[in-house]
């Protein structure tokens, strides 16, 4: 059953696409590693984590495009899951430093040790297993969009109202983890990170096998979304973003359709987050904030929603603008974000796979029409599908 | 007087107001298993409000409405409704306009509703033939591949009556069938919808008196939220009232 429902997805897109993130996962370190500086191809060590970055805001954007694109929850606080993951994660981090602290404290990190605490909070414990942290990287996230949906959807709260809440909730989380007393580094974070499964998190190797992990992980992620997007229950949520209150009628529980769709994706972007965090070396309570949600919705919308590939490459793309743009024209990087929203949504609605698409529908329909029309019988108000608008 | 475990559908005094604007007032109305049940009347006599009401979508104040004789429905919601066996067409056709024709069809085939039921479900060889077998009937196998959006108004109803036959229901609510089709179309509707009729219940609300005719059923006047005469067409249409509030104007 599950089988099936994998192959039915793994249409010629999602291969090429796997194919390509598995490609990269081992072209990209080989070409680190293997090629030595100076030579033709060598990726120098910063731009093996640049481009990791990219994939790990790539799957955060894939997640939130499953939600926003195929099931229409506009959601402006998936920032929160993918900062949550990367807390997660940064727990562990924190607890592999040991007694190697500026305090030289085995237990406490650092910040706990300035804060005189004299013993690890209970919800640190068990952080020092890889195992455990990771488990904590997916229902943490996944635990909070659960409660979060399950009161939202079930009182049926959609569209901006539900933006709203969306967005209150990162802020909400933003101004609790800028305390100290929460324990979890107050304003500075977790940071001066050593090592991650017994690896210097500075390593090239360990730099070169987490780009390849991030790019795993999103290839997985890919196959994930597009096994649920393919499957009936793909159909359903597409009807749920299309006409909610038809697809109640038709005997389909809108709030569960959502709820899964919703838990699933702050999953994926927890992922994500934990992906994120050794390779950049922080997270603070900075990831928290209301904007980094909303960038997340451009480079979803500038990609193209509702597709799979769409929000990877907006991603992607948005974010070498940015490095680009902050480095050479830092002031103007905000107006140049906000233009290219401005002209996505004006011009391109599906973003830039929409455009390849509607290429190719133009020139399929005018095939279309040098071939002969089908004679079956119609009714006799048949009329011709409209043009393409 | 029929008895209540009898009936596929039961109304009995059921009221509904908007800002004190009485809807539907006292409605009471009977439909039994493999019953047609016209009803016609003026615009805003409540007629769609009444749907509403029966498939959980709007709330009654008052009254009382049963389901096969003995599910009250006014404590479930639309999903649950919608699974007890009701199916509904809607007075605007309401289709999956970004879907295919087929995939309309095959989420309103009749399946586990649940998450991973739909997840995890393929179609076999029966749910194929099934769903082949509703697109003759409703004439739009040759467009199962094209979107909803691209069809006309009366092929999106046409499309609509097809996903009810889907669901399997053991009472279809038609709102306004046959807005937007030929006559020839009306003429097949009447035809499809009393051969429906054969095996399950089916209210039908139309204004077109000649397709209310075809239908040859049973037919109740709403007027003002409650129902102003009942009987054969011909009774019904003699009923001075109703010549004074609908069919003489
Ligand atoms: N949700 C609502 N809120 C306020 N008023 C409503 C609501 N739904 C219906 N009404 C009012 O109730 C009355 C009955 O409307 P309804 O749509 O049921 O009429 P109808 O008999 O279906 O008419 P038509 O033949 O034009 O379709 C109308 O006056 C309408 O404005
Ligand atoms: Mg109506």
């Amino acid at each position: 059953m599950i089988t099936q429902a994998i192959f039915r997805a793994i249409d010629r897109k999602a291969i090429w696409l796997v194919s390509i993130l598995l490609l990269v996962a081992v072209a990209v370190p080989a070409a680190n590693l293997i090629i030595p500086p100076g030579q033709f191809g060598h990726i120098p060590v910063y731009l093996v984590t640049l481009f990791g970055k990219y994939l790990t805001y790539a799957m955060l954007a894939l997640a939130l495009d499953l939600v926003w694109g195929y099931c229409g929850i506009l959601s402006l606080g998936h920032g929160a899951f993918f900062a949550l993951g990367g807390y997660a994660m940064g727990m562990y981090l924190m607890r592999q430093v040991g007694d190697r602290g500026v305090y030289a404290n085995p237990d406490l990190p650092d910040f706990m040790v300035f804060l005189n605490w004299q013993e690890l909070p209970w919800y640190w414990l068990g952080f020092d297993n890889f195992w455990f942290a990771c488990a904590m990287v997916m229902l943490v996230p996944g635990t909070l969009a659960f409660i979060f949906g399950f009161l939202a959807f079930r009182s049926r709260v959609t569209g901006v109202y539900l933006s709203i809440m969306t967005q209150a909730m990162t802020y909400a989380l933003l101004l609790a983890f800028f305390r100290n007393d929460m324990g979890f580094g107050g304003n500075n974070g977790l940071t001066d990170f050593k090592e991650i499964l017994g690896a210097s998190v500075q390593a090239d190797t360990t730099r070169a096998a987490l780009f390849a992990a991030t790019a795993v992980g999103l290839a997985i992620s890919v196959l994930i979304c597009s096994t649920i997007v393919n499957s009936k229950l793909g159909k359903v949520m597409i009807a749920v973003r299309d006409a909610e209150s038809r697809t109640r009628f038709l005997g389909y529980r809108v709030e569960y359709v959502k709820l899964f769709a919703f838990t699933v994706s702050a999953v994926i972007a927890g992922v994500a987050g934990a992906l994120y965090v050794p390779q950049i070396g922080i997270i603070n309570p900075g990831e928290f904030a209301p904007a980094n949600s909303i960038e997340v919705v451009i480079w979803t919308a500038v990609g193209g929603r509702g597709t799979i590939i769409g929000p990877i490459i907006g991603a992607v793309l948005v974010n070498v603008g940015k490095s680009y743009f902050t480095g050479a024209f830092p002031e103007i990087w905000l107006f140049a974000l906000g233009a290219l929203f401005v002209v996505t949504t004006l011009f391109l609605p599906k973003g830039i796979v929409g455009l390849i698409g509607q290429y190719r529908t133009m020139t399929t329909r005018r095939e279309q029409h040098q071939r002969p029309e089908p004679t079956e019988h119609k009714p006799a108000s048949d009329v011709q599908p409209k043009p393409a608008e | 007087m029929t008895e209540k475990i009898d009936t596929m559908l039961y109304l009995d005094g059921v009221s509904v107001a908007f800002d004190g604007f009485k809807a539907i007032n006292k409605l009471s109305i009977i439909v039994h298993p493999a019953e047609m049940l016209a009803i016609i009347g003026p615009n805003g006599a409540g007629k769609t409000t009444m749907m509403d009401i029966i498939t959980g979508k709007t709330r009654p104040d008052d009254g009382e409405i049963l389901f096969n004789g003995r599910t009250d429905l006014t404590q479930l919601d639309e999903a649950a409704i919608a699974n007890l066996g009701i199916g509904r067409k809607f007075q605007k056709p309401t289709v999956f306009e970004s879907q295919t024709i087929w995939d309309n069809l095959e989420m309103a085939l009749r399946k586990p509703r649940g998450i991973f039921a739909t997840l995890f479900y393929a179609s076999d060889q029966a749910d194929v033939d099934h769903i082949t077998e509703i697109l003759e009937t409703v004439r739009l196998l040759s467009r199962k591949d094209d979107l909803a959006a691209d069809l006309s108004h009366g092929q999106k109803q046409w499309l609509e009556i097809g996903m009810l036959l889907a669901q399997d229901p053991k009472l279809l609510l038609v709102d306004e069938p046959v807005a937007g089709m030929t006559d020839a179309e009306t003429v097949e509707t009447a035809k499809l919808l009393k051969q429906i009729a054969k095996t399950r219940s089916v209210v039908v609300v139309e204004h077109d008196m000649s397709f209310v005719r075809d239908l040859d059923s049973r037919v109740t006047c709403l007027a003002e939220g409650s129902v102003l005469a009942e009987g054969s067409l011909e009774q019904v249409s003699a009923n001075p009232h109703v010549i004074e509030r609908y069919l003489g104007r």
